[in-house]
């Protein structure tokens, strides 16, 4: 592995083709320590983005009606405004007003990081659009299998859990896979909020080495091939749930 | 795996040839620059008292007024553009810039880059700003703990590397001054020259600059690669300011302490 790195030591001495994250270890541990924390912000994000998707539809269905404004107001804020925006307002403005804990450094901290904060302005920012896309699902639910659901005795709760939101899956998986993978490529944002990310550490190679090019080349591929996995493993779930004569 | 990232390398070789070739067919900017009658600079905007914003917006300090002198020298008027540490060579690359005067440390990869004219025009090490209640005396006692810093500089590797702290890196000074004030970090790694400044600040009274300055180390203006007759223009222009104790007299001008690097090079050049 060792003579692996050194080729490309080699490499730059002889093209100038610079790739440190290969050859150097200190960089070579950085980068792999971001790839990892893209990946962990990324999942964290994807389950509680779908998390709130699919409870917002189902309180958007609602009889009462505050709770129906209450959940459009939640979308209708974070569905217009840019993501970075609501990034900086949680990290600068919601983050100082919170109480603050003592450190094991004798210090005190702000109760949430930064990190805390990017999943918890990533997963609401796609989770917003989670709602709408979760309702236009229970929306292709025929009426008349709800009114069967009903006639049966189910509850409303239910009748959502048993009957709509496993027909809705089926119909929102190419818009929801759609949303996801935005969501994937928006977690490069928190690099603004100093979240050790994988871009934020390509941004810290390419200021120490100079070598910008390469590592927007390595990016670009980076979040190719991730986002490669994410609708690969996505398109497999469609088909593995996919009910003969339902849909298309 | 292998093969794949044999692809990969010849995409970046024949993007990196592609680069050098654009580069070589350009005019003398000094031409250039006459003929717009504009020199376009790129200076600190966030960095007092190097290069700051006065109440009106405009950049002002001790490297503008530098490259006032520059554009008084070629009998041009000076347009400041504002650059942060993580584009400013970029931006010399890319000619939005024709000359470069941001607080940048000179080092040997950067001169593969751009053109770092000599002999250096300042100097400064690398320092810590950090709350006087943690009382911190030696590098070492960053150790795992959080230290903001700014994306682009130096010595961020340096200072995770060889003392352990965690860098938290931001975009721009305020977002790490805020960041330091709020408690997300212990201390705000970054040059002593402008922590000096900020120490005098009334926000900032309960903070200290409390380590040995490591890492003192020339500053260095630059210009394009290739741009020979600018850079010799540069050159004697650095000699001058050295010589006539413009330096020292803008350290005063703008209330920074006369450096030893400043006072040594008037001393060389006198």
């Amino acid at each position: 592995m060792e003579t692996f790195y050194e080729w490309f030591r080699v490499l730059y001495d002889e093209t100038g083709i610079n790739l440190p994250f290969i050859y150097d270890s200190y960089d070579r541990g950085r980068m792999f320590d971001g790839f990892l924390l893209t990946i962990k912000l990324s999942l964290v994000c994807l389950f509680f983005s779908i998390i709130i998707g699919m409870i917002g539809a189902w309180l958007q269905g609602s009889p009462l009606k505050w709770t129906r404004r209450i959940v459009n107001g939640y979308i209708q804020l974070f569905r217009n405004t840019p993501p970075l925006v609501q990034l900086y307002f949680f990290y600068f403005a919601i983050g100082s007003l919170l109480p603050k804990v003592a450190t094991d450094y004798g210090g005190e901290a702000p109760l949430l990081g930064n990190f805390a904060w990017a999943a918890i302005s990533l997963s609401f920012f796609a989770g917003a659009f989670n709602v709408e896309i979760f309702r236009s699902g229970v929306e292709a639910v025929p009426d008349s299998t709800v009114e069967a659901a009903e006639a049966l005795g189910f509850s409303r709760l239910q009748i959502y859990k048993d009957i709509t939101l496993p027909l809705a899956f089926r119909v929102v998986l190419p818009a929801l896979n759609n949303n996801l993978v935005n969501l994937v490529k928006t977690t490069t944002l928190a690099y603004a909020i100093a979240v050790p990310e994988m871009l934020y550490e390509a941004n810290q190679i390419w200021s120490d080495n100079v070598n910008v090019t390469e590592m927007m080349l390595f990016m670009l591929l980076a979040y190719f091939v991730l986002v490669g996995v994410l609708v690969w493993a996505m398109n497999s779930w469609e088909r593995a749930m996919k009910i003969p004569g339902y849909g298309s | 795996m292998i093969k794949s990232v044999m692809k990969s390398v010849a995409v970046v070789a024949a993007v990196c040839a592609f680069a050098l070739t654009s580069q070589t067919a350009q005019a003398d900017v000094l031409d250039d620059i006459k003929a717009a009658g504009v020199l376009k600079v790129g200076v600190k905007a966030d960095y007092k008292p190097y290069g700051f914003l006065d109440p009106s917006g405009a950049i002002i300090g001790i490297e503008p007024d530098l490259a006032k002198d520059v554009a008084d020298k070629l009998g041009v008027t000076v347009e400041y553009i504002p650059v942060v540490s993580s584009n400013r060579m970029q931006f010399l690359e890319q000619g939005k810039i024709d000359l470069m005067i941001a607080t940048m440390t000179d080092k040997p990869d950067r001169r593969k880059v751009v053109s770092i004219v000599d002999p250096n025009y300042y100097s400064s090490g690398t320092n810590i700003l950090s709350p006087k209640k943690f009382g911190f005396k030696e590098w070492e006692d960053l150790r795992d703990k959080p230290v903001c810093g700014i994306q682009g500089a130096f010595y961020n590797k340096r200072t995770s590397q060889n003392f352990g702290a965690k860098i938290v890196a931001f975009k721009g000074t305020a977002e790490a001054y805020a960041a330091l004030q709020q408690g997300n970090c212990v201390a705000f790694v970054y040059d002593d020259s402008a922590i000096v400044a900020k120490t005098k600040d009334e926000a900032f009274a309960d903070y200290e600059m409390p380590l040995p300055t490591i890492d003192d180390a020339p500053w260095g203006l630059a210009v394009r690669l290739g741009e020979d007759g600018f850079h010799a223009l540069m050159s004697d222009m650095i000699k001058d300011w050295h010589k006539s104790g413009r330096i020292l007299e803008l350290e005063t001008k703008w209330g920074v302490a006369n450096t030893p690097f400043a006072k040594a090079m008037h001393d060389k050049f006198k």
